[in-house]
C-alpha cells in the first residue's frame, strides 16, 4: 500500500436485504453494549471465525479475521474466544447463525465475513451478531479496494463492530506519522515515517540527513507539518503526502520556527516563532501567506493546539514562572490559565471531541501523560515514567498515543498507547526506536 | 618536547574539536554557513570551507579558541542567565573574536533531557541569545553571529544524572570562516 492510498476511497456498500429477518430474540439479556466510560470493565468475549473464501481469497480470508481480532482485543474491551473452542463452522456467509453453539462457549458477539479477490479488487463483506439477543447487530457491510488495502478492510470491519457495540466512533482505520530514530543518544538520527495505527505498513517519508521533529497530520491526512533542520536551523515545513514534496513556511531571517499545528479547516498553521531568544505564537494562513502574531510576551509560548471548532487555542507558557496551560481565542487576545495542580504542564492537545485536553506533566522528577476538562477540572494522570511526553488523540478521542523514553546511556524512545481511563497501556511495535507520534483522522 | 606528548596533544585537540563541529551530524549542519546550506546539496555542488584547526598553542587557531579560550558556557537547571564563570569565558571569546575578525560564529543553545521537546527548543534559544547578547555587549558585531537551538536533540553526555545534564545545558560558540554570513 503506498502513501497515496491514504486518500483512496474504500467503497462501503450496505448489503440491504441480503439477509432476511432473524427469528425474534428471546431477550433474556439487554442489548450487546459496552459503556467504555465506566470504571472497571470485564472484556466482552467475541469470536471471529476465518472469513469465507468466496473466490481467490487465499490467505486473505484468515488474515483479515486475524487483524479484526487483534484490533478488538487490543482495545482491552474485548476478549477473543480462540478458534479451537468454536463449535460452529461458518462455511457459507449467508447461512443462518447457530446461536446456541456460540452461546455454549459464551461468545457474546460473533463477526462473520467473506472475501473475494478478482480483477485486481478485493471485496470484503461482514456481519455482526449479538448472540444472547439472537439478532444481527446493524446491517451487513461490504468494502472493496485493491488487494494491497486488505488490512484497511479488516480495520474497517473492526471499526464498525467496535462502533456498534460501544456507541463510540472507531479508530482502527487510521495512520500515525512519527519520528523513526536510530543511532546512539549523542548522535541520534531521525527521519519521518508513517504507519498504520497498529505499527504495520511503515513507510519512510524523509532520509535521516537532518533532524526532523514533531510531525502533525492535516485534518484530511493529505499533508504533514513538521520541524526540520534541513537549512541548518529549525524551520516549520509542509509536506504533501502524495508527492513527498516539502516547502518551508514562514521563513524569516534570524528566527527559528517550530511546534506547528493545523487549524481544523486545514487552511491555517499555528506555531512558535523565536526571535532574539523569545518564543511567541503566530498564525500563518497557507493560501495568502498572511502572518499574524498571537502572543507578545517575554515568556516562552509554545505547543499550540486548536479546539475542534477552530475558535480557541490551548498552549503552554511559562509566564507565571513555570510551564502551565492556557486557552485563548484563536485570533489571540487574553488567555486564561487552566492548569492548577502542582508541577509543570506542557504539550496540551485538544481532544477531537472537544471535551478534554491531553498534556504532559512533570512533577517530582517524573513525567506523566494526563487529561483534564477544558476548564482544568477533573485532572487525571494516565501514566508515569522517567520520560513520557507528547500525547496525540485517536480519532475517536478515547485513546492517546505518546512517546516514552527510557533513561541512561542506552535510553531509547518508543511509542505507547493508553485509554483515557488509564487502562490498557501498550507499546506500539516499531522496527526501531520511535518518538513524536501524531494520529491521522479516521481514513475515508 | 618529545614526540609522544606532542602527538597526544594533537589527538586531544582533535578529540575536543570534534565536539565543536556541527558537521559531525551530517549534511546541513548549522556550521556549514553560507556554503553548505540548503542550496549546496547535490553532486558535490557548492563550495566547501576547509579550515585547519591549527595548533592550540597558536593563539589565532580554532583549536586555541576551543580549548584555551573555551568554546562553551554551562547553565543551571531551567536557567538561561549567565553565571560569573560563563561571563568570564565569554569575555575571553569576545576578545578573541575582536582580534580574529575573519571568523563568523554560530551560537548553539542546548538543553538537558529533563523537559519536553518544544520547551527545550525555546530554552536552548534563550541560552544562545544570552550568549549572543553578552558578546554584542563586549563589542562583537551582531552581524558576525547567528544562533540556533537544538533543544535536547544533541546531548554530548548520555547518562541520565546531573553529572551529564550539567554538561548538556550549554551554549557552544562554533567558529566558521567568513564574517558577514
Amino acid at each position: 500500500m503506498t502513501v497515496k492510498h491514504l486518500s483512496l476511497p474504500v467503497l462501503a456498500i450496505a448489503l440491504m436485504g441480503l439477509f432476511g429477518l432473524q427469528a425474534p430474540a428471546q431477550a433474556q439479556s439487554g442489548p450487546l453494549r459496552i459503556e467504555i466510560t465506566e470504571g472497571v470493565i470485564e472484556p466482552l468475549p467475541f469470536a471471529v471465525p476465518d472469513f469465507v473464501d468466496e473466490g481467490g481469497a487465499g490467505e486473505y480470508a484468515r488474515n483479515i479475521a486475524r487483524v479484526i481480532a487483534a484490533d478488538l482485543s487490543g482495545t482491552g474491551l474485548f476478549r477473543e474466544i480462540p478458534r479451537e473452542a468454536h463449535i460452529s463452522r461458518i462455511s457459507s456467509f449467508d447461512s443462518s447463525i447457530a446461536y446456541e453453539d456460540w452461546k455454549a462457549i459464551n461468545a457474546q458477539a460473533v463477526i462473520t465475513g467473506a472475501v473475494t479477490v478478482s480483477g485486481g479488487r478485493i471485496v470484503v463483506k461482514f456481519r455482526l451478531f449479538d448472540v444472547f439477543s439472537g439478532q444481527q447487530l446493524g446491517e451487513g457491510l461490504q468494502f472493496a479496494g485493491t488487494p494491497q488495502t486488505w488490512r484497511r478492510m479488516a480495520h474497517k470491519v473492526a471499526d464498525a463492530a467496535y462502533s456498534r457495540i460501544t456507541g463510540e466512533g472507531g479508530y482502527f482505520d487510521s495512520r500515525v506519522v512519527f519520528v523513526s530514530e536510530s543511532g546512539p543518544k549523542n548522535n541520534r538520527l531521525k527521519r519521518l515515517a508513517v504507519m498504520d495505527y497498529d505499527g504495520a505498513n511503515v513507510q519512510y517519508l524523509t532520509d535521516s540527513s537532518s533532524i526532523v521533529l514533531a510531525p502533525r497530520f492535516s485534518p484530511s491526512g493529505d499533508r504533514i507539518l513538521f520541524t526540520s533542520y534541513q537549512t541548518g536551523f529549525p524551520r516549520i515545513t509542509l509536506m504533501d503526502v502524495g508527492s513527498l514534496r516539502t516547502q518551508t513556511l514562514a521563513e524569516q531571517p534570524g528566527t527559528m520556527t517550530f511546534a506547528p499545528r493545523f487549524s481544523p479547516d486545514g487552511g491555517r498553521v499555528v506555531f512558535s516563532l523565536e526571535r532574539g531568544g523569545n518564543s511567541d505564537l503566530y498564525m500563518l494562513t497557507l493560501g495568502s501567506g498572511n502572518l499574524v502574531q498571537l502572543t507578545n510576551a517575554p515568556s516562552i509560548e509554545t505547543a499550540p493546539s486548536f479546539s475542534p471548532d477552530g475558535s480557541q487555542i490551548v498552549f503552554e507558557s511559562d509566564r507565571s514562572g513555570s510551564q502551565q496551560l492556557y486557552i485563548m481565542p484563536a485570533s489571540g487576545g487574553e488567555a486564561r490559565r487552566i492548569s492548577a495542580g502542582q508541577g509543570r504542564y506542557s504539550t496540551p492537545v485538544w481532544s477531537p471531541r472537544g471535551d478534554m485536553i491531553a498534556f504532559t506533566k512533570q512533577h517530582q522528577g517524573r513525567f506523566h501523560i494526563g487529561v483534564m476538562r477544558t476548564d482544568g477540572r477533573e485532572e487525571r494522570l494516565l501514566t508515569a515514567s522517567f520520560l513520557d511526553e507528547g500525547p496525540t488523540w485517536a480519532p475517536n478521542g478515547r485513546v492517546i498515543m505518546f512517546t516514552r523514553e527510557t533513561s541512561g546511556a542506552g535510553g531509547q524512545a518508543a511509542l505507547y498507547s493508553v485509554d483515557i481511563s488509564g487502562r490498557n497501556l501498550r507499546q506500539i511495535p516499531t522496527e526501531g526506536a520511535a518518538s513524536d507520534p501524531a494520529w491521522s483522522p479516521l481514513l475515508p | 618536547m618529545s614526540l609522544l606528548p606532542k602527538a597526544l596533544l594533537l589527538v586531544a585537540a582533535f578529540g575536543l574539536a570534534a565536539c565543536n563541529n556541527p558537521d559531525r551530524f551530517g549534511a546541513g549542519g548549522a556550521g556549514a554557513g553560507g556554503a553548505g546550506g540548503a542550496g549546496g546539496a547535490g553532486m558535490g555542488g557548492g563550495f566547501v570551507d576547509t579550515t585547519g584547526l591549527g595548533d592550540p598553542n597558536d593563539p589565532r587557531s580554532i583549536a586555541y579558541f576551543n580549548q584555551r579560550v573555551g568554546d562553551r558556557v554551562l547553565f543551571p537547571v531551567d536557567q538561561h542567565t549567565l553565571t560569573d564563570q560563563g561571563r568570564q569565558v565569554l569575555s575571553g571569546q569576545a576578545q578573541w573574536l575582536m582580534t580574529n575578525s575573519s571568523y563568523a560564529v554560530i551560537i548553539e543553545g542546548h538543553a538537558d533531557e529533563q523537559g519536553t521537546r518544544e520547551y527545550n527548543l525555546s530554552l536552548g534559544a534563550r541560552r544562545a541569545a544570552s550568549v549572543q547578547n553578552y558578546l554584542i555587549s563586549q563589542g562583537v558585531p551582531a552581524n558576525r553571529m547567528r544562533t540556533v537551538s537544538y533543544g535536547k536533540e544533541r546531548p554530548v553526555e548520555v547518562c541520565s544524572s546531573e553529572a551529564c545534564y550539567a554538561q548538556n545545558r550549554r551554549a557552544v560558540t562554533v567558529l566558521s570562516m567568513g564574517a558577514g554570513m
